[in-house]
């Protein structure tokens, strides 16, 4: 039996989340990888993407990466999994936000905030969010497909106006209000526990606020990661699939819609919620319009990226998006740089960007100019339009599905099947 | 501009025919707005989110156009009103020609495709559309020299904008035209095509060709209403901004309210929205309080929300056969 991995003799043994004694292991590596990345140690920080990921300014991203991995795990489970278009990711995220910032923020004579700590609000915000979520679950059950989806785009515009009806709440500014330290309190006391927000000592070690950062948003992912990935596997997870194949067959064969869609909606919107919170206090201070239309594409983008309805998907979908405008700023610089030497390619990337003066380049390098020279932050907008565009155009099964062919590729090489 | 209006208006006759006109117009905006959607609906099952992008381009066009090159008028004598009319023409035939080219690269490729996958593409274009339109449109808005500009006239007490007789003129233009073009053969084809596309191919109908039509036929409507919702009384003072991206998203509950597949719809739908919220905005002014400044713009959301729950395919939208 060892000798044959892919043989089942029971359903228990076909569906468990590692299957073989290799995944495991994997899995165990990965993880003492990524728990160790940030830290600059001997061998592990020769690996040639966690070499420049662990760099104290790039972990930043990376835990805003890690954040949006959370919320991509929720729609994953609702448009994924259940089958249910969303554009209103963004709502619920929104929604989680503001109750951290409701419980947990600086209370003031015009703002509202209870300062409570972070196993409060935390929690909370999530469940809040699933609470919103299950209020709006009824309307998917009445309403399908496409318009589901611009329904729940009608719940953004709602979203952002009752921003504007509870300023206590959200603000009074355009700059929005100061969200809680990511600081871990027993109860109100003056010094937090476990303070994430700035740099100490841990035991032996000196660590930076965003190692710290990173080391609690990496627990909360694997977490969030092994229960979406657990929930696929169960009764519950059997059920969305069945409704997302298709609702009435599924409702004949006894699973009964409204249930499910409302768990579908709670589970999505409890991840939503959590990450929004999230994402909010890492960003200390956030304006309502984020909670937006162009967030909810984010997400969706990541899904189709990745490749709809897996798990890794979602975790490969969310790596691409978050990263890539980086890495276009990353590769911009070079090619100014090796312009600025007078490398081998600099004749080439000449004539790709402009330094600003009118050299006839493609690609501005500052920042501010608009028009002809592209800025490079329009750039990265146009290539992540792109790469929906492209995606859905030639793998629709995103980055799962060219992992899966070149994995299935080497499989039965030299043979092609 | 907007406030002059409502001081101006002040016995509630005038007001009631104020707000009318006011809900007429809108409306009608609403309206061409959404006609644009339910046409490339209807044709190839797609909701195009980057409408609202291609009306920022056919805006922006018109600017590039009227103002900076003066093509018409560089040539051609006469009046400038005519001009204006001219550039905006040519200018919806160059989006015209940004909706034919979205279409044969990326949506006949993806015919067969999932409906969710279709309008995903659809915000991926947006995104790209809306990237280079920003670019393109700068920080600074751009002038398009709108011929009645924020001239008024009299009704009664009533100042009415010849922008809302324009509005209202040019969705009746359209949605006269529209209903026209469904008569012809061409028109005929669509429908067909929209009914069945395997049976429509088989009847001899050329279905590329009337998605490429269909659009043709939603990116210049696109840009004709980006145009006219830039005009004062909603945009910003008639010029071409990056507000105009998003004005599109605003039709959105027009659209789903009457139905995506049904042009009769866009037309009902429109203008339901428009009169709500336009009467909202008009009679609930008092409790701000309770609904917050500028509730008025949730309006059609709460509206098509409503909507939804009791016709779950619009008014006028065809309902799905469910089978198992």
């Amino acid at each position: 039996m060892k000798s044959r991995p892919k043989l089942y003799t029971s359903y228990l043994a076909e569906s468990q989340l590692f299957p073989t004694r290799t995944q495991k292991v994997l899995v165990v590596v990965a993880v003492v990888i990524l728990v160790l990345m940030p830290f600059d140690l001997p061998v592990i920080s020769q690996i040639p993407i966690v070499r420049f990921l662990g760099d104290n300014v790039w972990l930043r991203v990376v835990n805003r990466m890690l954040i949006f991995t959370i919320a991509a795990l929720g729609l994953n489970i609702l448009s994924g999994l259940a089958g249910q278009v969303s554009l209103g990711h963004a709502f619920f995220m929104g929604s989680g936000a503001y109750t951290a910032v409701l419980l947990g923020g600086k209370g003031s004579a015009n703002l509202w905030g209870w300062g409570l700590p972070i196993w409060i609000w935390l929690p909370a915000s999530g469940i809040v969010a699933a609470f919103v979520g299950i209020a709006v679950a009824p309307a998917a059950v009445r309403v399908r497909g496409l318009y589901l989806g611009i329904a729940t785009l009608g719940l953004i515009f709602i979203g952002l106006h009752l921003s504007r009806v509870f300023p206590e709440i959200a603000g009074p500014g355009a700059l929005g209000r100061k969200w809680p330290r990511m600081q871990f309190r027993l109860w109100k006391e003056e010094d937090p526990l476990v303070d994430f927000s700035r740099d100490g000592d841990w035991f032996w070690f000196e660590v930076t606020k965003n190692q710290k950062t990173y080391l609690l948003l990496l627990s909360l992912t694997i977490v969030a990661a092994l229960v979406a990935a657990n929930i696929a596997r169960t009764r519950t997870g059997r059920a969305f699939s069945a409704i997302r194949e298709r609702d009435v067959a599924a409702e004949i064969m006894g699973v009964p819609e409204f249930r499910y869609k409302t768990m579908a909606f709670a589970i999505s919107s409890f991840y939503a919620g959590i990450a929004g919170a999230l994402l909010a206090v890492l960003a200390g201070q956030v304006p309502p319009e984020s909670w937006g239309l162009l967030l909810s594409i984010q997400f969706i983008a990541i899904l189709l990226i990745g490749g709809i309805g897996r798990i890794s998907g979602a975790l490969m979908g969310t790596f691409f998006v978050v990263l890539s405008p980086r890495f276009i700023e990353e590769v911009i610089d070079w090619m100014k740089h090796q312009v600025d030497s007078g490398g081998l390619l600099s004749g080439i990337f000449d004539a790709l960007i402009s330094t600003g003066d009118k050299d006839g380049g493609l690609l501005a390098i500052s920042e501010t100019a608009l028009g002809y020279p592209l800025p490079a932050s329009a750039l990265d907008e146009l290539v992540y339009g792109l790469l929906i565009v492209v995606f859905l155009l030639f793998e629709p099964q995103g980055l799962y599905g060219i992992w899966v062919k070149t994995r299935n590729y080497w499989k039965g090489w030299p043979f092609s099947y | 501009m907007i406030g002059a209006t409502m001081i101006l208006a002040t016995t509630g006759l005038d007001t009631f025919v104020h707000a009318v006109i006011k809900s007429l117009a809108l409306g009608s905006l609403y309206a061409l707005l959404a006609l644009g959607f339910v046409l490339i609906f209807k044709a190839t099952q797609t909701v195009n989110f980057s409408q609202g992008a291609l009306a920022l381009a056919g805006t922006w066009f018109l600017s590039m156009i009227f103002i900076d090159w003066n093509v018409p008028g560089r040539w051609l004598g006469g009046p400038t009103w005519l001009h204006w009319f001219v550039a905006l023409l040519l200018a919806s035939v160059l989006t015209a020609g940004v909706g034919l080219v979205i279409e044969r690269l990326a949506i006949r490729p993806m015919i067969g495709e999932p409906i969710f996958s279709m309008a995903v593409i659809t915000l991926g274009l947006e995104v790209m559309i809306r990237t280079i339109a920003f670019d393109a449109v700068n920080v600074t808005p751009r002038a398009l020299a709108v011929p009645w500009g924020t001239d008024t006239f009299m009704i009664g007490g009533a100042m009415i904008a010849w922008s809302y007789v324009a509005a209202i003129a040019m969705a009746g233009v359209a949605f006269i035209g529209v209903w026209l073009f469904f008569k012809t053969r061409t028109g005929v084809a669509m429908r067909a095509t929209a009914f069945d596309q395997e049976a429509a191919l088989a009847q001899g109908i050329n279905v590329g060709r009337i998605f490429a039509i269909a659009w043709a036929a939603g990116a210049m409507l696109a840009a004709i209403s980006g145009v006219f919702s830039s005009m004062p009384p909603w945009g910003p003072a008639g010029m071409a901004s990056r507000d105009g991206a998003f004005f599109a998203f605003r039709a959105l509950p027009a659209v789903i309210l009457g139905g995506l597949d049904s042009a009769v719809g866009a037309l009902v739908g429109g203008l339901l929205i428009g009169f709500a919220e336009i009467f909202a905005g008009q009679y609930l002014a008092g409790h701000t309080g309770v609904l917050g400044v500028g509730y008025q713009q949730v309006v059609p959301y709460v509206v098509m929300l409503i909507g939804l729950l009791v016709r779950p395919y619009g008014l006028f939208g065809t309902e799905e056969v469910r089978r198992v």
